[in-house]
């Protein structure tokens, strides 16, 4: 019963907002109806409808995947401190970033879906259901710790807010244990991920010790960059109270992320650029091209030049607390880890190919579609979510208020005649 | 106590299982039978004998309706066999660089055997052109060379398909179990159980792997209607295939498409443990050696220079 005034109050608050609040939500919808035409295509004609073949045999979707892996695993990077330390101002900001990561992992999962040759078959990998390879296949891992990420991040964000729902402290015998797991947890999924692409012999590109390391640091910056710029959308809009120093607090941790990221990036081209031995061909197929074939290599710099200005922006202090400074590099951080994840990493792993087959991948007109379509999914299910949360955290949606609004709105509803 | 929670495991495990298959049943409630059937079919190394042979039973109807149309009445019926690894075989395959003059005759007969799609083309072979100068270099290799005037001079020729790892990482990385190691040592995939995730194509070093981007089309009177569930059966677009060493063939006692059709007798196969075999003779007798030893995967196709 209590569950269901829940259920019923967040509902509610879904429904009812301001006319901007409806513009968003019809421009997502939008989003997901382009990804669903792009979709259908892809599913009627095959995966030939995207521009990856043997030779490079993922492509952006998986780089999307591997992003947002990131971007849900760097709710952890605000846990910490909000939990561990326990540190005021971070604190409303943890139940954001818990709600961010399920939102992302659901991304996740769909950039898979869309990915695989045979979605009928997508219970093959399920946990329980199908018949997962363990321990011997990367993937298979990643479907478990995903889902124990998922299922971890889900019951923690619903306990809090379903106890400030009902006015009552959320229970720390319940919770802080669960938190204290999401940590690992967080980390294992990216681990995992880079795993994924790390034990590949045959792909010298990725067959790096330091590749796990490489992408915890990037999520690290990835991730509270997102978080950054929602923080002030949400507190411009839905007025939730967010201190400046918790934002610049954030930014000053990302400056730190951001260096290891440098620094391995700096560690892991000097080899390949040193020792110049035949594995050096991808890094160049990168930054510089292989035989002309060159499409990576604008984006290759754009991104260094994004990754590395951000961090001087982050590092001084004057211009992480001056709001263009914050904002420039959260958007600077955010695009240049998106490329790094997105493109930079995948498609020179299979440039050239195993056999010296140079294909260069763009992604397709449908690959761009279904990608839109499924951050459209993602961003009306995390504004869907905030849309309850913030009212819940500010403890304008309670139990009281919620019982009360819908007697008035009993009251007022004409009953029917008979 | 321990007892009853060991019994619990796997009732607990198939009532998931169950529950999953359940919500699914309620969405294929609209489909036919033969979709429903096909949505729950279980891996093939799971499969009861009872279930194998209904399952066979669909899939030969399925195919035979390739081969056998309105358009096209006077087609032969497929018939998809499941014969087992033979006891005391391990296949293995050797290639004589020093004959091989890059003609692409086996790339030809292997499509053609095994019914690999020709719209979109998928070849198991790939016949890559090398410099004399530089030695076996695969990544500076050329496999768009055109064929009707080799072998041109300064160039040899290298095919490349399924080396058949002992250590595979194709099998390593799958994350279904779809694709597996068969006794005789034949690497082979359960087309209905792969889930087109691609994993084994980046995984594979020797780009053995195959993905059926599309819906693949054959001419129905080039369909080879001898076919293995393993093997060269039709596959459906979204799934990967790859070189079986014919298994339909050689679990017969017959060789290979590619080795019958090679003019320059480059190509030799048999029972890796039958100490009379071709493959054991070039071993003994000529130096081999396998490709990207450095990897580990412990291939069981060895190249020589027999001249």
């Amino acid at each position: 019963m209590m569950f269901y005034r829940f259920v019923v109050g967040s509902l509610r608050a879904i429904v009812r907002g301001p006319k901007l609040y409806y513009l968003w939500l019809l421009f997502l919808v939008a989003l997901i109806a382009i990804g669903a035409i792009g979709y259908a295509d892809q599913l009627k004609h095959g995966l030939v409808r995207t521009n990856m073949r043997d030779q490079v045999s993922w492509g952006f979707y998986i780089g999307n995947f591997t992003f947002m892996v990131g971007v849900a695993a760097a709710a952890v990077v605000l846990v910490i401190p909000a939990y561990i330390y326990n540190w005021k101002p971070i604190k409303e900001i943890v139940i954001i970033g818990e709600l961010l990561a399920v939102c992302a992992i659901v991304t996740c999962l769909l950039f898979v879906m869309v990915d695989i040759g045979r979605p009928d078959r997508f219970w093959h990998i399920m946990p329980f259901i199908g018949n997962l390879h363990i321990p011997s296949s990367l993937l298979a891992w990643d479907s478990v710790v995903l889902n124990v990420y998922f299922v971890l991040n889900l019951t923690i964000v619903t306990h809090l807010l379903y106890r400030a729902f009902n006015k009552k402290p959320y229970s720390k015998r319940f919770a802080t244990p669960l938190i204290i797991l999401s940590i690992p947890a967080a980390v294992s999924i990216h681990t995992v991920t880079a795993f994924l692409y790390n034990g590949l012999a045959s792909r010298p590109y990725w067959n790096s010790a330091i590749l796990a390391p490489r992408f915890i640091a990037s999520a690290f910056c990835s991730g509270p960059a997102i978080i950054l710029i929602l923080l002030q959308l949400l507190r411009r809009y839905a007025k939730l109270e967010i201190k400046n120093e918790a934002l610049s607090k954030i930014a000053e941790l990302m400056a730190y992320a951001m260096f290891v990221n440098l620094f391995l990036f700096g560690a892991e081209i000097f080899r390949e650029y040193y020792s110049s031995t035949e594995h050096l061909v991808y890094t160049k197929y990168l930054f510089s091209g292989v035989d002309g074939h060159r499409s990576l290599v604008p984006y290759a710099w754009l991104s260094l030049f994004l990754s590395g200005g951000a961090f001087l922006l982050f590092l001084i202090p004057s211009t992480r607390r001056h709001p263009v400074g914050l904002n420039l590099g959260a958007f600077m951080i955010y695009g240049g880890v998106f490329i790094e994840k997105g493109i930079a990493l995948v498609v020179p792993g299979f440039t050239p190919s195993t056999l010296g087959d140079i294909y260069e991948y763009v992604p397709s007109r449908v690959e761009l579609m279904v990608t839109a379509g499924i951050y459209g999914i993602g961003a009306l299910l995390f504004t869907l979510m905030v849309k309850v949360a913030v009212p819940i955290m500010g403890g304008h949606l309670t139990i009281d208020t919620g019982s009360k609004r819908a007697t008035t709105a009993a009251l007022e509803t004409p009953q029917p005649v008979t | 106590m321990s007892d009853s929670d060991a019994k619990d495991k796997p009732n607990r495990r198939v009532f998931l299982k169950m529950l999953g298959q359940a919500a699914a049943v309620s969405m294929l409630a609209s489909c036919s039978e033969r979709d429903r059937e096909a949505f729950f079919q279980q891996h093939f190394k799971e499969l009861s004998k009872a279930d194998l042979a209904k399952v066979l039973e669909r899939l030969q109807a399925e195919a035979t309706e390739k081969t056998i149309s309105q358009a096209h009445p006077e087609g032969r019926a497929a018939s998809i066999g499941v014969e087992p690894a033979m006891p005391g075989v391990t296949f293995g395959y050797a290639l004589d660089l020093s004959r091989c003059v890059g003609c692409r005759r086996c790339v030809d007969a292997c499509v053609k055997e095994n019914n690999q799609s020709r719209d979109p083309q998928i070849h198991w072979i790939t016949v890559l052109e090398m410099e004399k100068e530089g030695g076996v270099d695969v990544m500076h290799s050329n496999a768009y060379y055109v064929a009707d005037t080799v072998p041109r001079k300064g160039h040899f020729y290298m095919p490349v398909s399924c080396q058949q790892c002992r250590d595979a990482p194709c099998v390593k990385s799958c994350p279904v179990g779809a694709t597996w190691q068969e006794p005789d040592g034949i690497v082979v995939v359960d087309y209905n159980y792969c889930i087109g995730c691609r994993c084994c194509l980046a995984s594979c070093p020797y780009g053995a792997r195959h993905f059926n981007w599309a819906e693949p089309h054959i001419p129905p009177d080039e369909i080879n209607t001898n076919m293995h569930y393993l093997g060269n059966r039709p596959r459906p677009k979204g799934v990967v295939e790859k070189c079986t060493f014919c298994i339909q063939r050689v679990r017969k006692g017959l060789y290979p498409a590619c080795v019958e059709i090679c003019p320059t007798g480059s190509r030799k196969f048999g029972n890796l443990l039958d100490p009379d075999s071709e493959v054991r003779y070039v071993i003994e007798n000529k130096r081999v050696f396998i490709l990207k030893e450095e990897l580990g995967t412990h291939p069981k196709f060895f190249y020589f220079y027999g001249v």
